[in-house]
C-alpha cells in the first residue's frame, strides 16, 4: 500500500508529505454531498444517538421534578429547579471551591509547566529520559493518581508523613485530608502533579514553533537570557498560554474522578466541586430533575468557554474549521 | 556558541529536581506494592521493604473465586474488552468522517463539524442522567455493551477532530493523483491516504485508548458488578474500602498503569503534535 503512495510521488511528481509545506489553499471537489453523507453517517449514528437525544432529554427533565429512576409521578415544575439552584448555598459553595481549585491549580501548572517546557527545550544530556519521566504523570490513569495521593497523604501510614517526621519537619503524623481547606489544597497538589506535564508539552510545542533567529538577533542587541524570555518567549507564547487557560477552565467543570477517589467530596462536603455536587444531588439524593438543571447550567458555561476556545484556535494555525 | 558551564549545571540540576518530584510518589507506590502490610504501617516507616513480597501480584494474576484480587483481574479483562472495542469502532468511524471533513466540501460541513466538536467538549456529567435512564430502559446497565456504546460516542468526536486536522496537512495532490489513476474515494483513502497518515493514525489510536481506559464517571454509574466494572472503578472501590492494605491498591494501580504508560512513552514524540491538534483532555 505504501508503495502506491511512493509510486504517485515518482510518477506524478507529487511531493512527499514530509517535504511539502502544508497546503493553505485546497482545491475542493465540488460534488453533491452523497459521498460525504455516507462517510459521515456512521459517526453521526454513533455519536448523535448517544449525545444529542440525551442532551435534549436533560433539558426536558430539568423542567420536571423527578425523584427516582422509575418514578411514576413526575410533576412539571417549570423553572423551579433552576430557581432552587440559584438559592442553594451548597451550590454557590461548590462554585467557589471550583473557582479556587481552577485558579490555583492552573496558575501553578502554567508556572511549573513553563519551566519544564524550557527544560525540555534545553540542550540536556539524556533528554529522551527526561521526556519519558515527564510523560509519566500524564499517562497515569486519573483514578490511579487519586489512589496514589490518597496513600501518600494518609494520616496513619502515608509516605508524606513518614518523610516529614523522619526529617523532623513535623513532630507527628498530620491529617492532610482532615479539614476541608487542607483537603482542597491536597486536591490542587495531586492535580498539579498530574497535569503540569500536559501543560509543559503544550507550551513546548509553542516554544518549538518560535524561530531561533530572533534569539540570535536579541543576543546581538545585547539581551541576556532572562530579558529575552520576558520580552520574546513569553509574548510569543501568549496564544498557547491562553489556550491552556481556556482548556483548563473547561476541565475544571469536569473535575470529578480525583475528588471521588482522593476525598470523596469530604470532609463535611468541603471538597465538592460543581461536577461532584451535581453527581451527589442526582445519584446520592436521587434528585434527577434538580441534577439535570445543574448539568444544563454546566453545559451553558462550557458552551460559552468552547466558543472562546474555538476563536483562539482559529486565530492560530490552520484547522479544518 | 556553546552554553556556559554554569548554565549547563543549572539546567541539569533543575531537570534532576523535576525528575525526583515526579518519580518520588510513583516510586513509593512501587515499593508499597511489594511491602508487607507490617512494613507499610511501621513507624518509623521502612522505606525499603524488609522482606519484599510479590504475593499481591500473584493473587491478582492467579486469584480465583470472589476475593478482591480476582475481582480486580476481572476488571482488567472488562477494561481491555471495552477499551479495545471502543478504539476499533471509533477509529473506523472517525477515519471515514475525518476524511470527509478534510477532503470533501458539502452542505452544512462547518455546522456538522462544530456539532461534533461541541459534543467532544461536553462534560460526561451533562449526559449522565438521561443516559442512565436510557440504558436502564434498554437493559444495558451493568453490561460491557452499554459501556462500549457510550464510550464510542465519547471517543469518536475526538478521533474525528484529530484525524480531520491531520488529513488536512497531507498533500491533496496525492489523493487527486490516485483518483486520476482510477481509485474510488474509499480506494484513495485506503490505499494512499491511510498509509501516509500512519504516524498520525497510531498517535490518535493511542489517545483514543487512553480516553477509554481512563474514563471513570460513566463506568462508575453504569456498572455495579464484576460483569462490567472497569479498572478505574475497581481501583476506586479498593481505595475506599481497603484503606488498610495500601499495597493491594498500589499493585492494582500499577498494573492498570502499564498499558497507558508504555503507550505514552513509546509515542511521546506524538504527544506534542497531538496536543497541538487540539487533543487536550484532562
Amino acid at each position: 500500500m505504501a508503495d502506491l503512495a511512493q509510486d504517485l510521488v515518482t510518477t506524478h511528481g507529487v511531493s512527499p508529505p514530509g517535504s511539502a509545506p502544508p497546503p493553505t489553499q485546497r482545491k475542493w471537489t465540488r460534488r453533491p454531498g452523497w459521498t460525504a453523507t455516507l462517510m459521515l453517517l456512521p459517526a453521526a449514528v454513533v455519536v448523535f444517538g448517544v449525545v444529542v437525544y440525551p442532551m435534549l432529554r436533560t433539558l426536558l427533565i430539568s423542567f420536571f421534578e423527578v425523584n427516582s429512576a422509575v418514578a411514576t409521578s413526575t410533576p412539571f415544575v417549570g423553572l423551579r429547579n433552576y430557581a432552587d439552584i440559584l438559592a442553594d448555598r451548597a451550590f454557590w459553595s461548590s462554585v467557589g471551591r471550583t473557582l479556587y481549585f481552577t485558579v490555583v491549580s492552573t496558575g501553578l501548572e502554567l508556572t511549573f509547566g513553563m519551566a519544564i517546557a524550557l527544560l525540555l527545550n534545553a540542550p540536556l544530556r539524556l533528554r529522551w529520559l527526561f521526556r519519558a519521566i515527564v510523560v509519566l504523570p500524564w499517562a497515569l490513569p486519573t483514578v490511579v493518581n487519586g489512589a496514589m495521593w490518597r496513600g501518600v497523604l494518609n494520616a496513619q501510614y502515608g509516605s508524606l508523613n513518614a518523610l516529614l517526621t523522619q526529617l523532623h519537619v513535623l513532630p507527628d503524623y498530620h491529617s492532610w485530608l482532615g479539614t476541608p481547606f487542607s483537603a482542597l489544597n491536597m486536591l490542587v497538589i495531586a492535580d498539579v502533579w498530574k497535569t503540569t506535564p500536559l501543560v509543559a508539552f503544550f507550551l513546548l510545542s509553542g516554544l518549538q514553533s518560535i524561530a531561533p533567529d530572533i534569539y540570535e538577533s536579541a543576543r546581538v542587541d545585547g539581551a541576556g537570557p532572562v530579558r529575552s524570555f520576558w520580552s520574546l518567549t513569553l509574548p510569543l507564547l501568549l496564544p498557547s498560554v491562553s489556550i491552556v487557560l481556556i482548556l483548563r477552565t473547561i476541565d475544571a467543570f469536569k473535575v470529578f474522578d480525583l475528588v471521588y477517589v482522593l476525598t470523596g467530596g469530604g470532609p463535611a462536603n468541603g471538597t465538592q466541586t460543581i461536577a461532584f455536587f451535581t453527581y451527589a444531588q442526582a445519584f446520592s439524593n436521587q434528585r434527577f430533575g434538580f441534577g439535570s438543571a445543574l448539568a444544563d447550567v454546566i453545559v451553558a458555561c462550557i458552551l460559552v468557554l468552547s466558543a472562546i476556545y474555538l476563536r483562539a484556535l482559529r486565530r492560530g494555525e490552520m484547522s479544518v474549521l | 556558541m556553546t552554553p556556559s558551564l554554569r548554565y549547563r549545571v543549572f539546567i541539569h540540576a533543575s531537570a534532576l529536581l523535576v525528575s525526583v518530584v515526579i518519580l518520588a510518589p510513583f516510586a513509593w507506590m512501587v515499593l508499597a506494592s511489594v511491602s508487607t502490610p507490617g512494613d507499610l504501617i511501621a513507624r518509623p516507616y521502612h522505606w525499603w521493604p524488609q522482606d519484599a513480597t510479590l504475593s499481591r501480584y500473584s493473587a491478582i494474576v492467579h486469584g480465583s473465586g470472589t476475593d478482591v484480587a480476582s475481582a480486580f483481574r476481572q476488571s482488567i479483562v472488562n477494561s481491555t474488552i471495552v477499551a479495545g472495542a471502543t478504539v476499533v469502532i471509533s477509529t473506523v468511524v472517525g477515519v471515514l468522517g475525518g476524511y470527509a471533513f478534510a477532503m470533501l466540501r458539502f452542505r452544512f460541513r462547518r455546522v456538522t463539524l462544530l456539532v461534533f466538536l461541541v459534543t467532544y467538549m461536553l462534560p460526561p456529567i451533562a449526559l449522565l442522567i438521561p443516559l442512565y435512564l436510557m440504558l436502564s430502559a434498554l437493559g444495558l446497565i451493568n453490561t460491557k455493551l452499554g459501556l462500549i456504546v457510550v464510550y464510542c460516542a465519547y471517543v469518536t468526536p475526538f478521533v474525528l477532530w484529530i484525524l480531520a486536522n491531520y488529513f488536512l496537512t497531507l498533500p491533496a495532490e496525492l489523493e487527486e493523483a490516485a483518483r486520476v489513476d482510477g481509485c474510488s474515494r474509499l480506494g484513495a483513502l485506503w490505499r494512499v491516504m491511510l498509509p501516509i497518515a500512519r504516524p498520525g493514525l497510531f498517535a490518535t489510536i493511542m489517545f483514543a485508548f487512553l480516553l477509554a481506559w481512563d474514563e471513570f464517571l460513566y463506568a462508575l454509574i453504569f456498572t455495579s458488578t464484576g460483569a462490567a466494572k472497569t479498572i478505574p472503578v475497581a481501583i476506586a472501590d479498593f481505595s475506599g474500602r481497603y484503606d488498610t492494605d495500601f499495597g493491594l491498591v498500589a499493585s492494582g494501580g500499577l498494573i492498570a498503569s502499564v498499558p497507558p504508560v508504555l503507550l505514552a512513552i513509546a509515542f511521546q514524540r506524538y504527544v506534542v503534535g497531538g496536543l497541538a491538534g487540539g487533543a487536550v483532555k484532562g
